[in-house]
């Protein structure tokens, strides 16, 4: 807490905005080369990747801050890692799906044959 | 000092490695390291920034993790339908984490040192919980919709003057934000914060209400650079360069499909948020002396029987009758009597960009054969059989030359021009954009009329009893 007192009138927020840039570059540049199969895991992966925002939630309610501020700071966290989980989970099993070769087909075939 | 050098030396292994993960994405054969590269980038981030010092409250931390991995567990379980709602939900969470950090972060400071409200922070403090909270309620109105819950109406909602008044919000909002921004101390700065996240949660309902079904894509692309947004919005105000980062590359990411989903559509992201799709139509009927032909499943086998190749176009329709299991089944029996069989995938079939290739991938169909509309077009005029499975607006002809059609100028699958087509629908309702299909009255065009499912489980049935019989 002292230490962010100490430093805060002192943003450097012209790095902070060049960072901004130049991520949002390599962002445009990465992804535009994503492959259009793959847009629905893709779309879970960055959801995934911006649940991020988990450590700003972790440093809010983790710190000995007032207890409003720690609840919020819980639910943020919460709903945070439940985006990781549930992201990083989902894209994995969609992506293993993905397959140049057809599994043996119909494995069911002595049931199926009548029909 | 070395502990913050420690926590930096992180995060910024951590952003290389998301970096390396969405490029990985670049093809299914790297496209799962991506998602270990991902993992490892978020452990590392959330070990180093929970060993910081300033984290003292561990069961803090603990109980809200477990009840993230509760939630988040069965969430990555659900039906490969249901992708679309959970991914709305997901940014809805997004949005939710950011407004609430925002939050946190500007009544802590205005208590305990309002010296760190500056200016820089407090734009970026506003611009974080507009975000944050529209995003919050705009993607759970999206997942209401996607889900058809009752309450929430799934056909576009519109009504006279509604732009003038979610401009009007959003300027109000706007105008109280800049008070804050110059006055972040004032008396009454605390009261105005609530009503401009009120305003944001409310816009956010506003902006969702009149979009309908097809939109949703854009819509959910556009939510998602939303959600990334806030993530960066919530860097510039901890001072922390991996969130803006990671935000960045999602809020890209979520920019990038937004226009190739709208250049899919021939629309403006003005048009798709503000334009209504869906409610107003002309009404044009097409002639009276125009009418369906309909052929049977058996007839339509023997049709299939005799192509070389044939191509199956996909809609929302096949994800709805949950068809494409059985899609596969027809996939195999087709080959095996070595006819050539591709699909066709519009970018904007379906509900979210790329729905229908994970679905066909579910139904373990080699991703080989699925082929982009660009690529798959010029090799129309030579396909024998073109199957529309539940697919309607993306085969529409009328897109080309009727310029009075809402979906003119939409580039589509030239489904019309392979030798024989056969439409599967459920019934003889227009498509999602509401408009007739003239596809559906050319004189190549046989209608089978059915639940996806079963019409298809009807042809595999034909085609594997004939095989059986000789």
């Amino acid at each position: 807490m002292i230490q962010e007192h100490a430093a805060a009138p002192a943003t450097d927020y012209w790095s902070l905005l060049f960072v901004f840039a130049l991520a949002t570059f390599i962002g445009l540049g990465v992804i535009r080369r994503v492959s259009r199969l793959l847009h629905t895991p893709l779309m879970s992966i960055t959801n995934a990747i911006s649940a991020i925002a988990v450590v700003g939630s972790i440093i809010v309610a983790g710190s000995d801050y007032p207890l409003e501020i720690k609840i919020l700071g819980a639910i943020a966290l919460f709903a945070s890692m439940t985006n990781i989980v549930s992201g990083f989970l989902i894209t994995d099993r969609m992506l293993k799906m993905f397959k140049t070769e057809p599994r043996t087909p119909e494995p069911k075939k002595l049931e199926g044959g009548k029909s | 000092m070395n502990n913050a050098s420690f926590v930096q030396g992180a995060y910024l292994v951590a952003t290389a490695l998301f970096v390396f993960s969405l490029h990985w994405m670049n093809d299914p054969k790297t496209a799962r390291r991506g998602v270990m590269s991902g993992v490892a980038a978020m452990l590392l981030a959330v070990v180093s920034t929970w060993a910081q010092p300033v984290v003292v409250d561990h069961i803090w931390i603990i109980v809200p993790i477990l009840v993230g991995i509760a939630v988040g567990w069965p969430l990555a379980l659900v039906p490969l339908t249901a992708v679309p709602q959970r991914t709305a939900l997901s940014h809805a969470f997004g949005g939710l984490a950011a407004g609430l950090v925002g939050t946190a972060k500007y009544y802590l400071w205005l208590g305990e040192g309002p010296e760190n409200l500056t200016k820089f922070r407090m734009i970026a403090i506003i611009a974080e919980i507009i975000l944050g909270f529209l995003t919050f309620t705009g993607s759970l109105m999206a997942a209401g919709k996607l889900q058809e819950v009752k309450w929430i109406p799934q056909r576009p909602v519109t009504y006279p003057g509604q732009n003038y008044i979610n401009l009007a919000l959003f300027l109000i909002a706007g105008v109280l934000g800049v008070m804050l921004i110059v006055n972040p101390t004032a008396d009454w700065a605390p009261k105005i914060f609530p009503v401009i996240i009120g305003m944001a949660l409310m816009f956010g309902v506003l902006l969702i209400i009149p979009i309908g079904g097809a939109d949703m894509p854009t819509v959910i692309a556009i939510l998602n650079s939303y959600a990334g947004l806030s993530a960066v919005a919530m860097g510039f105000v901890l001072d922390n360069k991996l969130l803006i980062t990671a935000g960045a590359l999602d809020g890209s990411s979520g920019l990038i499909l937004s226009i190739i989903m709208c250049k899919a559509m021939n629309r403006s992201f003005f048009n798709v948020l503000f334009g209504a799709f869906g409610q107003v139509q002309a009404g044009k009927a097409l002639g009276e002396g125009k009418v369906y032909k309909p052929e049977t499943p058996e007839g339509a086998a023997q049709i299939l029987e005799q192509a070389s190749l044939v191509v199956i176009i996909p809609g929302y329709g096949m994800a709805v009758a949950q068809a494409q299991h059985k899609v596969r089944e027809l996939y195999d029996q087709l080959k095996k009597r070595g006819i050539t069989v591709k699909f066709a995938i519009h970018p904007v079939a379906g509900r979210m960009p790329g729905h229908m290739n994970v679905l066909l991938a579910e139904a373990d169909i080699p991703y080989t054969d699925l082929i982009e509309m660009d690529e798959i077009n010029p090799d129309m005029p030579q396909c024998d059989v073109a199957l529309v499975v539940g697919a309607n607006d993306v085969v529409n002809p009328a897109a080309r030359y009727d310029k009075t059609s809402p979906i003119y100028g939409m580039p589509i699958i030239d489904a019309d021009k392979a030798r024989t087509v056969f439409a599967i629908k459920r019934s003889k309702n227009p498509g999602f954009a509401g408009i007739d299909n003239e596809l559906y009255f050319s004189d190549k065009t046989w209608m089978v009329f059915g639940d996806a499912k079963a019409v298809i489980g009807e042809l595999v049935k034909q085609l594997s009893g004939g095989s059986g019989m000789h």
